[in-house]
């Protein structure tokens, strides 16, 4: 589904990632961890093409994205659902409007909205929040917000990039149960890390970043750094 | 884009200009006072055009006739300078208007008026007031007198004087004064608009500057780039329809208080002009507000649109 090539990305001398070769086949649930400044974010930047490479190729599927316009960029991100640390929510918009958002961007009929967005509130446990902005909400309640804005377009694929970053240990547990009961119904995950209570509770599989190199690899993941 | 999505994006726009509060109140204001800026220019332009006309009705050519010169003679010339392109009209004074004018302008003066009463007959020979249609046209109408193949000899003879060479001085510095401020009037214009312009666009820049990260998790959830713009847009154009009303608003006190003042000093009525050219008005700050609001959201947006 997702294959990296040879690939690098440089910021001027510094090299983030070097000589990755990956592949993410469809269903799996895939946990990259690795220290701060490994190039954990970068690689999921590298996947939603807001970065380009400086060298190889990245494919979804077979579509070799560091060659797309940016209107066949906007259907690649139709497919891919993200969920990030800081939760990059719309402000001005509630949380109902948040979600309706997302389906909007994708020419949702009105009637669908106003049926599938109650229930994917009432799957992450945001029922009765839907006026709500979003600095009216806890940081685990703008995690499970972001998540639900994520699945809510049933993306192939969704990448969350430090999910649990901002949560204490309750919201942390929340949030990873989520991300497994979306992965059991069939949606690829795509997990960056460096919490090892989270990687011990999704027992995956484990890509490790040192140095933006790729130094391990492991089936049944373990957090080993 | 589809109906639904017209009104998503337009709805979408109403609900961010409201919800932005201190942001839409700050644009508002500067886009008010770009639009104060250009209107205040329409009405400098016209308030420096009446006071120029007023000007150039002041400014005449008189020729003069020999006492006793015949009126039909004279009325000959009239009627035949009055086909020059150049004239916009011509009063004939007769020699017994040209006495009782002058004994109305000396009525204080005993002398004067006591050596007219010996000479026992009008001295004053009748005259002809010719306006131009412009200052700059004076010269080719006292050239009309010069030339042998316009004017009969006859006729000629009748001429006392023509005090264009006179006033020539005063004319061609009128003309040239009339045309510098037209100029200058266009430059400054020009230079404040251009300037009040820079201004509202950057104020439009700053404020999507801040919503440069909305732009990108807009991006990230895969809306395409009309249906990001799309609301900015909208939200450009709710700013300077309200800049408008408000400009519309300021300046009916304002044009009461230069209609009441200043009307002497420039030559007419503000307020009477407000009203009678309202409608236009309303519609140059309608278009303006919006077209500036709209376009500047347009680029405003578009920078953060790449990638």
């Amino acid at each position: 589904m997702i294959y990296f090539n040879n690939v690098t990305k440089k910021y001027s001398d510094n090299v983030c990632l070097e000589d990755i070769n990956i592949t993410i086949s469809q269903g799996e649930f895939v946990s990259i961890v690795g220290h701060s400044g490994a190039g954990k974010t970068t690689l999921t930047k590298l996947i939603l093409a807001e970065e380009d490479p400086s060298q190889g190729s990245i494919f979804f599927d077979s579509m070799d994205i560091t060659k797309l316009s940016s209107k066949e960029l906007t259907k690649l991100r139709r497919k891919i659902g993200t969920v990030f640390q800081d939760f990059r929510l719309l402000p001005n918009k509630t949380v109902y409007e948040n979600i309706a958002f997302a389906m909007e961007a994708v020419d949702k009929e009105e009637d669908e909205i106003k049926e599938d967005v109650p229930r994917v509130l009432e799957l992450v446990g945001l029922k009765g929040k839907e006026n709500n902005f979003p600095h009216q909400l806890s940081g685990g309640e703008k995690q499970r917000l972001a998540i639900a804005r994520a699945i809510i377009t049933q993306p192939d694929i969704i990448i969350a990039d430090e999910p649990t970053g901002n949560l204490d240990p309750i919201n942390t547990n929340d949030v990873v149960n989520l991300l497994k009961k979306i992965n059991e119904l069939g949606t690829t995950v795509i997990l960056t890390t460096h919490n090892r209570t989270v990687i011990d509770q999704v027992k995956k599989r484990v890509i490790t970043l040192e140095n933006g190199r790729v130094v391990r690899d492991d089936k049944d993941g373990k957090y080993m750094l | 884009m589809n109906f639904i999505k017209f009104k998503r994006v337009v709805v979408s726009g109403c609900r961010n200009f409201k919800r932005s509060g201190f942001t839409s109140v700050a644009s508002i204001l500067i886009m008010t006072i770009t639009l104060f800026v250009i209107t205040s220019l329409i009405f400098i332009q016209a308030a420096l055009n009446a006071s120029l006309n007023e000007i150039k009705d002041k400014v005449d050519v008189t020729v003069y006739f020999v006492p006793n010169a015949s009126e039909d003679s004279i009325l000959n010339i009239k009627e035949s300078l009055e086909k020059l392109p150049e004239v916009k009209d011509i009063e004939f004074v007769s020699e017994d208007q040209a006495l009782i004018d002058f004994k109305e302008k000396h009525a204080n003066d005993y002398l004067t008026l006591q050596a007219l009463e010996e000479l026992g007959e009008n001295p004053l020979g009748a005259s002809l007031n010719i306006r131009a249609k412009d200052p700059s046209q004076y010269e080719s109408i006292s050239k009309y007198f010069e030339s042998e193949n316009t004017i009969s000899r006859g006729e000629l003879m009748i001429i006392d004087k023509i005090d264009y060479s006179q006033n020539k001085m005063v004319i061609d510095r009128l003309t040239s004064i009339i045309n510098g401020a037209k100029q200058l009037g266009f430059a400054v214009s020009l230079i404040l608009v251009l300037i009040s312009l820079i201004i509202t666009f950057s104020t439009v820049k700053l404020i999507i500057y801040i919503s440069r990260e909305e732009i990108g998790v807009m991006k990230l959830v895969g809306a395409g780039g009309g249906y990001i713009r799309g609301p900015f847009i909208v939200s450009g154009i709710i700013v300077g329809i309200m800049a408008s009303i408000a400009t519309i608003i300021i300046f009916i006190p304002v044009s009461i208080w230069l209609g009441n003042q200043m009307t002497e000093f420039i030559g007419i009525n503000l307020f009477t002009y407000y009203k009678s050219n309202f409608l236009q008005l309303l519609i140059i700050m309608l278009g303006s507000g919006t077209i500036i609001g709209g376009i500047s959201s347009f680029f405003a947006v578009h920078k953060y649109l790449k990638k």
